[in-house]
C-alpha cells in the first residue's frame, strides 16, 4: 500500500489542500471584522443576542480598558470552572448517564476541570469509561465552545489596542464573547457537526450497544454517545479533547479519509483566519499577509519534515522482514500523508486532538510535532493565543531589528516601550519556562523512569512532551507516559493555568498601553513590517527562541534516540 | 450589577445554548436525516442481533478468515487506543517479530506490510491494506478449501481507493461476503 504511495501527489494535494483554508479564510476573515463590530446583528440570533445584554444590563456600545477586560475575562472563566469541576464531581447523580459512570475523583476532576477551561484538553481519564453524555455535553463541549470564544475575544482586543489610538478602551468582553459564540462558533460548529454525522461519526444518546461479532462469536461491546456536535466544536475551537480516548483515531470520531480532511480544515480554519481580520482591522491586508506568510513556512517545515521522517520509516522494523511506513499507531484509512497532516496541525495550532499516537512516531517525525508545540504554538496557532502570541514574537524582532539597525522601535505607528516589551517578553517565554522548571523538578523526583512507558532518551521525549503539551495548552501525548498521578495531575493544572491565563493577561495590558498612544506617521526612519526581509527575520526569531531554549532537551531525547534507531552510533 | 453578576448570567445562557440546545438539536437532526450513522453504522442479521458497527474493526485470527490488524486493546470498543510503544522500544520490536513470524509460519510469503504486524492508533481499525488482504489470499483459500482466483476476485471489489492513501479493504466486511460466498457455494 505504502510502497504506491507518490510524494508528488502528496506535495500537490498539500497545496491544494492549504490553498482552500486560506480560500475560505479571507471571506471569513471579512465576516469576523463585520461581528466584532456589531454589523452582523439580525435574524434570530440577534433576538438572542439582544436579550442577553437586556439580562446582563450591558449596553453594547460601552467597552472598557484591557484592567476591565482582563478581569471580566478571569471571572468567566473562573466560572466556567466551577461549574465543570461541580458537573465531573456530581455525574453520577445526574442524568444522560446511560453507563452509569461515578464521580471523577477530587485530583482528576481539578486536572480536567482546569484542562477544558484553559482551552488544552489534556486528559487523564479516558473519555469512554469515565465520562457520562451530560459531562460530554454540559461540561466539556460548552467549555469548547466557551474557551475558544475566549481566545478569539483576546486576540480582536490586541487587534484593537494596536489599531485604535488616544483611547483606553479595547472592547467590552460580555459582548465579544456573545458575539463570537452566536454568530461565529455556532452556527459553523453546527453545520459541520450534521456533515461530520452524514459521513458516520456518531450522534446518539444511545446506551452502549451488545454486539455479537461475526464468525467465531467474539462479542464486542460498543461505546456510543453524541459525539458529532462535539467533534466540530473541538476541532473548530482548536480543543482536542477526544470524546474517546483514542480521540479522532477512534473510528466513530473520524470515520474516513473525507471527515479526516474536514478536521484537519476545522483545526486551521480560525487560525487561518485571524491574521486576515488583523489585516482588516489596520486597513492594510499587508500586514495579514505577513503574518500570515511567517506561519505558513513555519507550518510547512513542520509538515514536511514529518512526512519525509515517516516515509523513510523504521529500519530496525525493516530487518525483521516488514515492508512499508511505521503504522504502530497510525490507521490504514489515513495512511502516511493524512497522519502528517494532523498531526503536524494539531500541534502548531493548539489543538491536541491526535489521528496517530505520537508516541509511535519515528524519532524525527516525533520531534515535529513536540517542536511546533515548543515554538509557542504560532503556526498558525490556537484559535487567538495562536495570533497574540504571534503578536508578541512580532513585537519583540521589531524591538531586537530596531536596536541592531539603531531605530526607534515602532510596530504600525506605536512606539514599542517598556510595557510593550514586558508583555511580549512573559507572552513567549512563560510556557517555555514553565516546561523546563516543571521537566526539571520531575527528573530528579524518584521513580520518574517508571512513568515512561519506553526506555532510554524515549522516555525523556514523552516526559518533556507532556510538560511542553500542558504549558502551551495543546493537549496531545506521547501517551505512553503515565501522567495520572498526584504530582503531575496537580502540576500539570498549574502549568496548564499559568501557560493560558499570563499571557493572556499580559498581552491585553499590552493592547491597552498600545491603544493609548498616537500613531507616528511613517517616516523614512520607519522599519517596514510588511516585508519580505521583516518576515525571514520574524521567522528567525521565532526558530532561536525555539531550537536555542530546548535544544538540549531535543538533542538528549529524539535526536539521539534517531541515531541510535539508524545505527549512526 | 457587578461584573460577578453579569459573568453567571451570560455563563448560564451560553451554557444553555452550546451545552443543551446545540447538541440536542444536532442529535435531532442528525437522528433524523441520517439515522444509520448517527447511530453508529450497525450490521444486523436476519435474526434482528446486532453483528457489529461497519466502521469499528473486530479481531479475526481464525485461518479461515483475513486477519485484521493488531490491537492494542484487542479491538475492546469500551477502551479505545493504541500501544504507545516507542520505534526504538525492544518490546515493540519483539512483537513485530513474534507476528511476522506468526504470518510466515502460516504460509503468507516475505515481506509482511507493516499494518498487519504494527498495531493501530484506536485499536479498533477496521481496515487492513489491499497488499494485507492479498498476501493472506492463499492461506484462506486453502483453510477454506476455494480456489485462489476466486477469493482475489473478493478482495478486489471489497477494495476501496481513497486519494489519499493505497487502496484498503473493511475486514468485517470482507469476511461476510467470504461466509455469503461459501453458503451460496454449499
Amino acid at each position: 500500500m505504502m510502497i504506491t504511495q507518490s510524494v508528488t501527489m502528496d506535495g500537490l494535494m498539500l497545496i491544494l489542500f492549504l490553498v482552500i483554508v486560506t480560500g475560505v479564510a479571507l471571506p471569513l476573515s471579512n465576516f469576523f471584522f463585520r461581528v466584532f463590530s456589531g454589523d452582523m446583528s439580525r435574524g434570530i440570533l440577534s433576538h438572542i443576542e439582544k436579550t442577553i445584554y437586556r439580562l446582563i444590563e450591558t449596553d453594547s456600545d460601552r467597552e472598557e480598558g484591557w484592567r476591565g477586560y482582563a478581569q471580566d475575562m478571569l471571572i468567566f472563566n473562573c466560572i466556567g470552572f466551577v461549574i465543570l469541576f461541580i458537573l465531573l464531581l456530581l455525574q453520577g447523580f445526574l442524568p444522560f448517564n446511560p453507563q452509569n459512570f461515578g464521580a471523577f475523583d477530587l485530583l482528576t476532576a481539578i486536572n480536567t476541570a482546569t484542562s477544558f477551561v484553559t482551552n488544552t484538553n489534556w486528559q487523564v481519564y479516558s473519555g469512554e469509561t469515565a465520562a457520562s453524555y451530560l459531562t460530554q455535553m454540559a461540561g466539556f463541549t460548552v467549555q469548547n465552545f466557551l474557551s475558544s470564544a475566549t481566545g478569539i475575544c483576546i486576540a480582536i482586543a490586541v487587534m484593537r489596542g494596536i489599531t485604535r489610538q488616544s483611547t483606553d478602551k479595547i472592547g467590552n468582553f460580555w459582548v465579544d464573547m456573545t458575539r463570537c459564540t452566536l454568530y461565529i462558533l455556532l452556527p459553523i460548529a453546527f453545520v459541520f457537526a450534521l456533515i461530520l454525522a452524514s459521513q458516520g461519526v456518531i450522534q446518539n444518546l444511545d446506551p452502549y450497544v451488545q454486539a455479537t461479532g461475526h464468525g467465531l462469536h467474539e462479542q464486542q461491546t460498543i461505546a456510543m454517545g453524541p459525539v458529532a456536535s462535539q467533534e466540530a466544536v473541538k476541532e473548530l475551537g482548536t480543543n482536542g479533547g477526544g470524546f474517546f480516548n483514542a480521540n479522532s483515531a477512534h473510528p466513530f470520531e473520524n470515520p474516513t479519509s473525507l471527515t479526516n480532511l474536514i478536521e484537519v480544515f476545522l483545526i486551521l480554519l480560525i487560525p487561518v483566519t485571524l491574521p486576515f481580520v488583523f489585516g482588516r482591522m489596520t486597513g492594510r491586508m499587508w500586514q495579514g499577509w505577513m503574518i500570515y506568510t511567517v506561519m505558513l513556512i513555519l507550518f510547512l517545515g513542520g509538515v514536511c519534515t514529518l512526512y519525509a521522517a515517516e516515509l523513510a520509516g523504521n529500519p530496525l522494523v525493516k530487518e525483521l522482514g516488514v515492508s512499508g511506513i511505521s503504522m504502530e499507531g497510525k490507521e490504514v484509512r489515513f495512511g502516511l500523508w493524512e497522519s502528517s497532516l494532523f498531526a503536524t496541525s494539531t500541534t502548531a495550532t493548539s489543538c491536541g486532538a491526535v489521528n496517530s499516537m505520537h508516541d509511535s512516531l519515528t524519532p524525527l517525525g516525533g520531534l515535529v510535532p513536540l517542536f511546533m508545540m515548543l515554538l509557542g504554538e504560532v503556526a498558525f496557532g490556537g484559535v487567538g493565543s495562536g495570533f497574540y502570541t504571534m503578536i508578541g514574537f512580532v513585537v519583540l524582532s521589531v524591538f531586537i531589528a530596531g536596536l541592531m539597525i539603531g531605530r526607534t522601535p515602532e510596530y504600525l505607528g506605536k512606539k514599542i516601550e517598556i510595557l510593550e516589551m514586558r508583555a511580549a517578553v512573559i507572552t513567549v517565554l512563560v510556557p517555555g519556562v514553565l516546561v523546563l522548571l516543571f521537566s526539571g523538578i520531575a527528573l530528579v523526583l524518584p521513580n520518574v523512569s517508571e512513568l515512561m512507558k519506553n526506555p532510554g532518551p524515549h522516555g525523556l521525549s514523552e516526559l518533556i512532551y507532556a510538560f511542553a503539551s500542558m504549558s502551551q495548552n495543546n493537549g496531545s501525548a506521547f501517551a505512553g507516559f503515565d501522567a495520572s498521578n498526584a504530582f503531575y495531575t496537580l502540576i500539570g493544572a498549574l502549568a496548564m493555568a499559568i501557560g493560558r491565563f499570563v499571557p493572556a493577561v499580559a498581552m491585553l495590558a499590552m493592547a491597552g498601553s498600545l491603544a493609548q498612544k498616537k500613531k507616528v506617521p511613517p517616516s523614512s526612519g520607519t522599519l517596514p513590517t510588511a516585508s519580505i526581509t521583516f518576515s525571514i527575520w520574524t521567522i528567525l526569531v521565532i526558530l532561536i527562541i525555539g531550537a536555542l531554549t530546548f535544544f538540549p532537551l531535543f538533542a538528549m531525547g529524539p535526536i539521539v534516540e534517531h541515531l541510535i534507531m539508524t545505527g549512526g552510533v | 450589577m457587578t461584573s460577578l453578576k453579569k459573568a453567571m448570567l451570560l455563563f448560564t445562557v451560553l451554557f444553555i445554548i452550546t451545552g443543551l440546545v446545540y447538541p440536542m438539536t444536532v442529535t435531532l437532526i442528525a437522528g433524523f436525516l441520517f439515522p444509520n450513522q448517527a447511530h453508529g453504522s450497525l450490521i444486523v442479521d436476519n435474526e434482528n442481533r446486532v453483528i457489529g458497527s461497519a466502521l469499528i474493526g473486530q479481531n479475526f485470527t481464525a485461518p479461515q478468515y483475513f486477519q485484521s490488524r493488531p490491537s492494542a486493546s484487542g479491538y475492546n470498543a469500551t477502551s479505545s487506543g493504541g500501544s504507545n510503544l516507542g520505534p526504538t522500544n525492544p518490546i515493540l520490536l519483539e512483537l513485530v517479530d513474534k507476528r511476522t513470524n506468526a504470518l510466515w509460519k502460516a504460509g503468507i510469503t516475505d515481506p509482511i506490510p507493516s499494518d498487519l504486524v504494527m498495531a493501530s492508533s484506536s485499536g479498533l481499525d477496521p481496515h487492513i491494506s489491499l497488499e494485507s488482504a492479498l498476501i493472506q489470499v492463499p492461506v484462506v483459500a486453502k483453510a477454506r478449501n476455494l480456489p485462489e482466483e476466486k477469493l482475489k476476485a473478493l478482495v478486489l471489489t471489497e477494495s476501496v481507493k481513497s486519494p489519499f492513501t493505497g487502496a484498503y479493504v473493511n475486514v468485517l466486511s470482507l469476511n461476510r461476503a467470504l461466509d455469503e460466498m461459501n453458503q451460496s457455494n454449499e
